[in-house]
C-alpha cells in the first residue's frame, strides 16, 4: 500500500469515527425532542436542559470538526454533496442554529421571542437534527442523483459547474427512498434512547428517573427492529467499485456483502457494536442501570463507526451517483492530495490529547446531579439566571 | 445567464449577510475573553472579591454574545459547500487544512475550557480556573487565526501548485500558507482591531454606569484596563494595518487604486483624506472628484514607505501601461483564455488516449521545469482572467471601498485618541463624572462606531477582493454552486429574518443584564456558598 493510500484510508477512518462521535453526541437533541415528555412542569423542564446546557457546545464542535475534516480529506465530497443536496443541509444547518441560541436565550429576560419559542427550537432540533442527519448518513450507501465532471471548469462563459445535481429536488430526494427513512428513523430513535440513559445517570430525582426509564424502552423498538432490516438492506445493495490505478468503476451486487466476506473483521465489529447497543438498551430498561449508557454510547460508536468505515473502504464508492456510475465518489478520487493528508495526519496526532482534557476537564466539573437545585447551580443558563433578575 | 448571473449574485449577498452578522459576535468574543482573563488574573492575584464579581459581570455578557458567534460560524463553514461548491472544490486541498485544524486545535479548546469558565468558579481551584479562561480566550483566537490563514490565502494564493488532472490547486508548503505576509498580517490586524472594539464595548458600558452613579468602582477599574488594553490594541491595530497596506500594494494594486479613488498612478502619489466624487457621466478619464482634500505623498509612503516610490492607478492597471511593464486586463484576459486552451487540449488528448498530447500539456503546469516554471509565471497566473467578459469586471466599486476605508482608518484614529484621552484621566484619578462627563459620554458612541467601522474593514477586505473570489486564479461567476436564483434568494431571505432576530435579541438580552447589573456582594457569597457545598 503506497502512502497515498494508506492515508486516504486512514482519514476514512477519523471520518468515520468523526461521524460516529457525532452520533453519539445527539443524546443532546434526543433530551431536547423529549423535552415535555421528562419535564412535565416547567421547573423539570428547567432541569432537563440543564443538564445538558453545557454539552451543547461539544455537540457543535464535533459537527464542525466533523465538517471540517471532510472538507479537509474530501473535499470533492463537501462540493458535490453540499452543493447538490443543499435543501438537506440547510435545512440541517437552520435546525442547528435556532438549537445554539435557544440554550442561551432561553430563560433570559428580553429575549424578544419568548420561552415557549425557545423551547420549540430545542425541540425542532430534537427531532430535526438526527432525522435529517441520519437520512444524509444513509445517502452513503443508496447514492444520489449526481454528475461530476472537472472539466467543466473550462466551460467558460458557460456553464462552469463540476458537481451537478440531476433533479430539481437539491438532496429531497432522498425521502424517496425508503432504506433513508430507516436510517434516519435509527438514529432518530437511538438519539432518544441515548439521552434517557443520559439522564439516568445524571438524576437523583427518583420520578423522573422512572419516566427516562419506561421512555428509553419504547424508544428502543424502533431503533433495535430496524437496525438489522437496514444493514440487511445494505448487504443487498447493488454498489460501485473502483480499481486501484484504475479510472473505470463499475457495477457490483451485493457490494457490502462481499466487503463482509473479504474483511471479516468488520463481522464482530459490527455484531460486537449491535450487541452493546442492544445490551444498553435492555439493561437500561430492565432496572433502570444507571451505566446502561456506558453500553449504550459504546455500541452505537462501534455500529455506526463500522457502517461509515463500511461505506468506503474496499474499493468501494461510498456516494453513488445514481445517474452516471463513473461520477460516483470514492475515497481515491475524491481526496486531497498526498501532501494535505500528510499534514494533516500530523495534525490528527493531536486528537488523543484532546479527548484527555475533554475527560479531565468534565471529569474534574461536573458530578451526578443529587437535586433540581443542584441543577440549576450546574447550568449555563441557570448560571446566569442565578444572578438578581 | 440571467438566472446564472442572479445566482451569483444572490450568493453573494447571502455569504456578506452571514459574514457580516457572524462578524458582529465574533471580535467581542475574540477581545472580551482577552479582558476577562485579565481581570481574573487581577483577581487571582489579589484574592479580593471586588475583581471576581467584576470579572463574573463581564463574562455574563460574554456568554451571552458566545453563542451566536458560534451558530452563525457554522452556517459560514457549510456556505462553502452549498453555495460556492466550485470554490470548495477548487480550493479544498489548501483551504480544509486550516479549517480541519482550527477544529481539532481551537474549537475543542474553547468548547471545553468555556465550561469551567462558566462553571468551574469554586469548584475547581482558582489557577485551575484561570487557565481555563486563558485557554478559552486562546482557542477563540487561535481558531481566528485559521480562517484568517484561509482568507488571506484568497487574497494572496501561496505554497501551492495546480494539478491538471484533478483541476484544481494543490498545497506544496504548508508553512507558506501559514506565514505568508498576507496571512500575517491579516490575522494580527484583525484580532488587534477585535480587541479594540472589545475595550470600546467594556469602556462604554462603564461609561454608562459611571454616568449613572452606579457600581462606581467596578466601572473605573473595567473602564482604566479598557483604556490600557485598548490603547495598546489601538497602536498594533494601526501598525499592522500599516503593514497589510503595504501587502496590499504588492498583491492586489487593483484593490489599492480603488480603494484610494487613485485613476491616473504617479510617482509620489497623494493621499485623498476626504473628497465628494464626480457623477459617471461627468468624469472624462482620470478625475474621480469634484473636489478633495489630499497630503502630498502619503499614498506612496503608506503603501511603499518611499515618498517617491509609484502607486498604479485604477487606468494603468485596466489598459496597461507598457513604460512600467504593466499588462492590461484584456492582455491578462487573452493569457487566461490560452490556460484554458492548453487544459481543452488535454480534455481531448484524454479521451483520445493521446499520451504525447497530454505530456505536454503536464509538461507546461511542471513547476520544476523551465517551461513550465515561465508558463505558470506568464500565464497560469492569470488564469482566472480567462473568465472575464469584459474588463471593466476588474474593478471593484470604488465609491464604497473608498468611503469604507476612510470610515475605518477615521475611527480608528478616534479610538486612539480616546483610550489615549482615558489613560491620561486614568494616570490623574479623574475618571469621575464631575471631570471626564463628556468622555463619558463619547464612549457610550464609540460602541456603536467601532461595530460600523469594524464591518467596514471586512468590506475594504472582501469587496476590494472582487471579481476576484481567488486573486487572479477565479472570479465569483466560475467558483458558486448549480441553483436557482429562486432558492438562494429564499435562503437569503430566511437567513435575514432568523439572523436580525437572533440580533434583536442578543441586543435586548445584553442591555437588560448590563441594566441589572453584577451581582451584590451578598448575591456573590451565596453563590460561592452554594457552589462549595456541592463540590463537598
Amino acid at each position: 500500500m503506497n502512502t497515498l493510500i494508506f492515508l486516504q484510508h486512514y482519514w476514512w477512518v477519523i471520518i468515520s469515527l468523526l461521524g460516529a462521535l457525532l452520533i453519539f453526541m445527539f443524546f443532546v437533541q434526543g433530551v431536547q425532542g423529549m423535552l415535555y415528555e421528562v419535564g412535565r412542569t416547567p421547573e423539570e423542564r428547567d432541569i432537563v436542559v440543564g443538564v445538558i446546557g453545557h454539552k451543547w457546545e461539544l455537540t457543535f464542535t464535533v459537527l464542525v470538526t466533523f465538517g471540517g475534516a471532510f472538507f479537509a480529506s474530501f473535499p470533492l465530497f463537501y462540493s458535490t454533496s453540499f452543493g447538490g443536496a443543499t435543501y438537506v443541509w440547510t435545512a440541517i444547518l437552520l435546525a442547528f442554529v435556532i438549537q445554539a441560541v435557544a440554550f442561551e436565550f432561553r430563560r433570559k429576560p428580553g429575549n424578544l421571542l419568548g420561552d415557549k419559542t425557545y423551547e420549540w427550537f430545542l425541540m425542532i432540533n430534537g427531532f430535526a437534527g438526527p432525522l435529517l442527519l441520519g437520512m444524509a448518513f444513509a445517502t452513503l450507501f443508496t447514492g444520489a442523483p449526481f454528475t461530476v465532471d472537472r472539466m467543466n471548469l473550462l466551460e467558460a462563459g458557460g456553464d462552469t459547474v463540476i458537481s451537478r445535481w440531476a433533479t430539481p429536488w437539491h438532496g429531497l430526494d432522498a425521502v424517496a427512498d425508503v432504506r433513508n427513512w430507516m436510517l434516519g428513523i435509527i438514529v432518530l430513535s437511538l438519539s432518544r434512547v441515548l439521552a434517557m440513559h443520559y439522564l439516568l445517570a445524571t438524576l437523583n430525582d427518583s420520578e423522573m428517573r422512572e419516566r427516562a426509564r419506561e421512555r428509553s424502552g419504547l424508544n428502543a423498538v424502533p431503533c433495535i427492529v430496524l437496525l438489522p432490516v437496514f444493514v440487511g438492506a445494505v448487504c443487498c445493495l447493488t454498489g460501485a467499485s473502483y480499481g486501484d490505478g484504475v479510472d473505470i468503476i463499475a457495477y457490483e451486487h451485493y457490494r457490502y456483502f462481499n466487503t463482509f466476506v473479504e474483511m471479516p473483521w468488520f463481522i464482530p465489529l459490527l455484531l460486537g457494536g449491535v450487541g452493546l447497543l442492544v445490551y444498553g438498551c435492555f439493561t437500561g430498561w430492565w432496572n433502570g442501570n444507571r451505566r446502561a449508557l456506558w453500553f449504550s454510547g459504546a455500541g452505537t460508536v462501534l455500529t455506526f463507526f463500522t457502517l461509515i468505515l463500511l461505506s468506503g473502504w474496499n474499493h468501494a464508492c461510498y456516494y453513488v451517483s445514481t445517474v452516471d456510475m463513473q461520477s460516483s465518489l470514492n475515497i481515491a478520487n475524491s481526496s486531497s492530495s498526498e501532501f494535505t493528508l500528510k499534514v494533516m495526519a500530523w495534525v490528527s496526532l493531536f486528537i488523543p490529547f484532546v479527548v484527555a482534557y475533554i475527560w479531565y476537564v468534565w471529569r474534574a466539573l461536573f458530578r451526578r446531579v443529587e437535586t433540581p437545585g443542584d441543577t440549576k447551580r450546574m447550568n449555563i443558563i441557570d448560571f446566569f439566571n442565578s444572578v438578581k433578575f | 445567464m440571467n438566472d446564472f448571473l442572479q445566482t451569483v449574485d444572490w450568493s453573494r449577498a447571502q455569504f456578506a449577510l452571514t459574514a457580516a452578522y457572524h462578524w458582529f459576535f465574533v471580535p467581542l468574543t475574540l477581545g472580551l475573553g482577552v479582558m476577562c482573563a485579565i481581570m481574573e488574573t487581577l483577581y487571582v492575584r489579589t484574592g479580593s472579591d471586588f475583581w471576581k464579581r467584576t470579572v463574573r459581570f463581564w463574562m455574563r455578557l460574554f456568554g451571552i454574545n458566545f453563542a451566536v458567534g458560534v451558530a452563525t460560524g457554522l452556517i459560514l463553514e457549510f456556505e462553502f459547500g452549498t453555495n460556492w461548491s466550485n470554490y470548495s472544490h477548487f480550493v479544498g486541498d489548501i483551504f480544509g487544512a486550516p479549517l480541519a485544524v482550527e477544529g481539532i486545535m481551537a474549537f475543542f479548546l474553547e468548547s471545553t475550557f468555556v465550561a469551567v469558565m462558566f462553571f468551574g468558579w469554586d469548584k475547581v481551584s482558582k489557577r485551575f480556573h484561570l487557565a481555563a479562561t486563558w485557554l478559552t480566550a486562546i482557542g477563540a483566537n487561535l481558531s481566528a487565526l485559521w480562517i484568517l490563514v484561509a482568507n488571506a490565502w484568497m487574497q494572496h494564493p501561496v505554497g501551492c501548485t495546480f494539478n491538471v488532472h484533478t483541476m484544481r490547486n494543490e498545497m506544496t508548503s504548508f508553512s507558506e500558507v501559514l506565514f505568508s505576509p498576507a496571512a500575517m498580517t491579516k490575522f494580527f490586524h484583525t484580532v488587534t482591531s477585535a480587541f479594540v472594539l472589545a475595550a470600546v464595548f467594556v469602556a462604554g458600558v462603564s461609561a454608562w454606569y459611571l454616568l449613572r452613579s452606579r457600581e462606581r468602582r467596578m466601572a473605573r477599574s473595567s473602564m482604566t484596563i479598557a483604556a490600557v488594553f485598548g490603547l495598546v490594541s489601538s497602536v498594533a491595530a494601526a501598525f499592522t494595518g500599516d503593514l497589510s497596506g503595504g501587502v496590499m500594494a504588492r498583491t492586489q494594486p487593483m484593490k489599492l487604486a480603488a480603494v484610494e479613488a487613485l485613476y491616473d498612478g504617479s510617482e509620489g502619489a497623494p493621499l485623498v483624506v476626504a473628497g465628494i466624487f464626480k457623477p459617471e457621466s461627468e468624469r472624462d478619464g482620470g478625475e474621480a472628484f469634484r473636489f478633495k482634500i489630499e497630503i502630498p505623498k502619503m499614498l506612496s509612503v503608506m503603501s511603499f514607505h518611499d515618498a517617491d516610490a509609484y502607486v498604479a492607478g485604477i487606468n494603468d492597471l485596466l489598459h496597461g501601461n507598457p513604460g512600467r511593464d504593466m499588462l492590461s486586463v484584456e492582455q491578462k484576459m487573452e493569457r487566461g483564455r490560452v490556460v484554458i486552451e492548453q487544459l481543452a487540449r488535454l480534455r481531448e488528448a484524454k479521451k483520445c488516449y493521446d499520451a504525447d498530447t497530454v505530456s505536454q500539456v503536464e509538461a507546461l503546469f511542471d513547476p520544476s521545469t523551465p517551461e513550465g516554471a515561465e508558463f505558470l509565471r506568464e500565464y497560469f497566473a492569470y488564469f482566472g482572467y480567462g473568465y472575464l467578459r469584459a474588463p471593466e469586471q476588474a474593478v471593484p466599486p470604488v465609491p464604497l471601498l473608498f468611503w469604507s476605508f476612510r470610515v475605518m482608518v477615521g475611527a480608528g484614529c478616534l479610538f486612539l485618541l480616546l483610550f489615549a484621552l482615558l489613560c491620561w484621566q486614568a494616570y490623574r484619578n479623574r475618571l469621575y463624572v464631575r471631570n471626564s462627563r463628556w468622555l463619558f459620554h463619547a464612549c457610550i458612541w464609540s460602541i456603536p462606531l467601532a461595530y460600523i467601522s469594524s464591518q467596514a474593514g471586512w468590506i475594504v477586505a472582501e469587496v476590494g477582493r472582487q471579481p476576484w473570489v481567488i486573486q487572479d486564479l477565479m472570479p465569483v461567476d466560475a467558483a458558486i454552486s448549480q441553483l436557482p436564483s429562486a432558492s438562494v434568494k429564499t435562503t437569503f431571505f430566511i437567513f435575514l429574518l432568523l439572523f436580525t432576530a437572533l440580533f434583536i435579541a442578543e441586543i435586548r438580552i445584553m442591555l437588560r443584564q448590563i441594566a441589572i447589573g453584577p451581582e451584590s456582594p451578598g448575591e456573590l457569597r451565596r453563590n460561592t456558598k452554594a457552589a462549595k457545598k456541592q463540590k463537598r
